[in-house]
């Protein structure tokens, strides 16, 4: 007797989304998806507004980050305003950007990792849910749960400095930046009260790679071997190759490490990725046109990012990758486990980044805004926390935006996402006639290793509590569980 | 002249001859709130927000001129909430998105709102569709948000005296426009002055949105009123 299993809606990530797992009559997969439903109308807001507003107006589709939508728009608009891209702002105008931009990635990753992933990995799949949660971390782990806070604040501070507010700042305008960032906001996050300042951060970022490092140790076969499947991986890179999460070129590999997208200028995204609709999902497919739609996707995020780019541009967090590397002989890592210990690396990483900022005086100085000729068109791509995020808008003479395109991180992984739940609900569901609570949470694992932001790649609102129907091939309920 | 004695919420106040009761009330550092107001115009009347009480009749304190003996209320719980239903229905009738709009932080609605504790409106909204004008090189006008309180209508003109905004159609269809022509000719202190004495994101100089960084803008440390009350 077939079934089909509905996990809805997935729990700890930001969104709302459900899962589907159809099994034949031997109770083997036969298919799985991971359904988003909610739907996102911001390329339709923007049209008619004003393009100065586009980036206080669009970053309003997430809470989680903001910033990153708030960079992206502000990237496309510095082209309109005829900026340029980059480099083209004055020297504080990208440095305060790029300051909040890895504030962002500092707090956002701090978060992923303490609060959203690590009760899996210090309770097991399997452990009790009533404390498998961030409120078991705080009452167990004490220690760790109070420096996800705190490494949170830090990089949430960050935020407020260069953006204005902590959610939802006006910091970046086309051209710039509003502000500048003052000695006494600088000194404060460089050698603030113990733990909030740079230093503390980088020391309990080091720490929290050693805790994955030392629980990778333990369970390596689980790390390992959890949702591996080949992908091709795109990103960033700076032009010399480097890891840079604001700016740069796309590059693509396979997943053998052969470059498939050689560092294509951002303005030109549109000609080698496409997007395809599927009738089940709000979310978009983007894949590379030239490998074609059947095997064009790729994946995104950290993992993608550590396995595109061939160095890190800051010491201490070169060397955990050069690790890291190792691991794989340098090849691409396709397990997706490791996606935490990529996300770490990149939580040290951007820690360092902030410090090397904070002592670059260009960030007190008072050239904000840089404008030349207008254009009617421009693209913006940062990293986002999650993966490239891309923004393009098109303007008419009368300065109101006709057009607007959004493909975020999410959506690109959207095919990876899936492949990952289809090889975790094979080796948790085949043959099991009886949905358990660990099972469902392995497949929300899977999907959770990728900090998706479902919310973002489409609009989410609400609670999650999460439900499992098992319904055999004629649509008959036969098992419900409930979170 | 002798000046004028009254008394506001029982506190004795003095006025000029011709004085409204919103100008001498800030003679005396006492707070009305105002929104068509302003300061060096012909008073409107047309918000009602400056709404108080003189022997027991509602008035319109910025046009009402004061007289000798006038008992005015202003701080009353009657007259607080009358205020308070006043800024709602002004929300309710427009499209105000405060979280993206450019005057946030610097619009007075907005300022009364937080003044005024405004948590929900208890009006359904009427959603009513308004267009943009965005075809003038230097103004955004952007009527979701106007509140009319004819404030550009008096005081934008160009150096000739012509009248740059005006209101077309009546009643609940009333609506500000402008004259394309005379607002491309705008200068850049007419067009910016223009947007400032705009009490709401209606009137918008282009291309300079968000400028100010959140901290900065007009009521982020000082909320409307306190600069008359002092808190």
């Amino acid at each position: 007797m077939g079934r089909k299993i509905t996990i809805e809606p997935v729990t700890r990530i930001e969104g709302h989304g459900k899962v589907t797992i159809q099994l034949d009559d031997s109770n083997n997969v036969t298919q799985s998806r991971l359904h988003v439903v909610e739907f996102r109308g911001f390329e339709k807001f923007v049209q008619g507004r004003p393009y100065w507003e586009v980036p206080a107006l669009v970053q309003r589709l997430c809470g989680i980050c903001p910033v990153s939508h708030h960079l992206a728009a502000a990237k496309a608009l510095d082209v309109i305003v005829g900026a340029g891209t980059g480099h083209g702002l004055t020297p504080t105008g990208e440095k305060m950007r790029r300051l909040m931009h890895y504030g962002q990635f500092f707090q956002s990753h701090a978060l992923h990792f303490f609060h959203l992933a690590s009760p899996d990995l210090l309770f097991g799949a399997d452990g009790d849910p009533a404390i498998r949660n961030v409120i078991g971390v705080a009452l167990e782990h004490k220690d760790l749960a109070v420096q996800g806070v705190m490494m949170r604040k830090y990089g949430q501070e960050i935020i407020q400095a260069t953006a204005g507010k902590k959610v939802h700042g006006t910091g970046a305008i086309p051209g710039g930046i509003n502000k500048n960032l003052s000695a006494a906001e600088r000194d404060t996050f460089l050698k603030g009260a113990d733990p909030l300042n740079i230093d503390k951060m980088i020391a309990w970022s080091q720490g929290a790679l050693e805790f994955f490092k030392g629980y990778y140790a333990k369970n390596k076969d689980f790390i390992d071997n959890f949702a591996v499947f080949p992908s091709s991986h795109l990103s960033l890179v700076r032009k010399d190759g480097a890891l840079d999460l604001y700016h740069g070129v796309l590059r693509a590999v396979d997943s053998e490490g052969k470059k498939i997208l050689n560092d294509v200028d951002c303005q030109d995204y549109a000609k080698v990725i496409a997007e395809e609709v599927k009738s089940w999902s709000y979310m978009k497919f983007p894949y590379l046109r030239s490998i074609g739609k059947e095997k064009g996707w790729y994946t995104v995020g950290p993992l993608a990012r550590l396995n595109v780019c061939d160095f890190i541009p800051t010491p201490l967090a070169q060397k955990e990758f050069e690790a890291y590397k190792a691991l794989t002989n340098g090849k691409p890592n396709h397990m997706s486990m490791h996606m935490h210990y990529a996300r770490l690396i990149e939580l040290l990483h951007s820690a360092e980044v902030i410090k090397d900022l904070l002592k670059d005086s260009d960030l007190q100085k008072k050239d904000l805004v840089k404008k030349g000729k207008k254009q009617k068109e421009g693209v913006g791509i940062v990293e986002a926390p999650r993966g490239t995020l891309f923004h393009h808008y098109r303007v008419n003479a009368d300065d109101q935006v006709t057009m607007g395109n959004l493909i975020v991180s999410t959506t690109s992984n959207n095919e990876p996402m899936n492949r990952a739940v289809n090889f975790v609900a094979k080796s948790a569901f085949n043959g099991k006639k009886e949905v358990t609570e660990g099972m469902m949470n392995r497949v929300e694992m899977a999907i959770r290793a990728y900090d998706p932001c479902l919310s973002c790649a489409t609009h989410a609102l609400g609670q999650m509590p999460l439900e499992v129907t098992l319904v055999d091939s004629k649509g008959a309920v036969i098992d419900t569980r409930r979170k | 002249m002798s000046d004028i004695k009254f008394t506001i919420d029982g506190k004795a106040c003095t006025a000029k001859n011709g004085q409204t009761i919103v100008e001498a009330a800030k003679k005396s550092r006492i707070y009305i709130p105002v929104l068509c107001h302003f300061d060096g115009l012909k008073p409107a009347g047309t918000c009602r927000i400056c709404t108080v009480k003189v022997g027991g009749r509602f008035m319109a304190a910025c046009t009402t001129p004061v007289t000798e003996g006038m008992v005015v209320e202003n701080d009353t719980p009657e007259l607080q909430e009358m205020r308070k239903q006043i800024i709602e229905m002004l929300f309710v009738e427009g499209n105000h998105m405060c979280p993206m709009c450019e005057k946030s932080g610097n619009c007075e609605l907005q300022a009364l709102g937080y003044r005024y504790k405004m948590m929900v409106p208890r009006f359904p909204y009427l959603w009513p569709k308004r267009s943009v004008i965005a075809d003038t090189p230097k103004i955004y006008l952007d009527r979701n948000r106007c509140v009319q309180c004819l404030r550009c209508v008096r005081d934008v003109k160009t150096s000739d005296g012509k009248n740059v905004f005006g209101v077309t159609m009546r009643g609940g269809k009333a609506i500000i426009s402008i004259d394309k022509k005379l607002a491309a000719a705008l200068s850049e202190e007419a067009a910016l002055k223009a947007m400032n004495q705009c009490p709401v994101g209606c009137i918008l100089r282009k291309e300079i949105g968000y400028k100010i960084p959140i901290g900065q803008r007009k009521f982020d440390t000082k909320p409307i009123g306190s600069e008359l009350e002092g808190k």
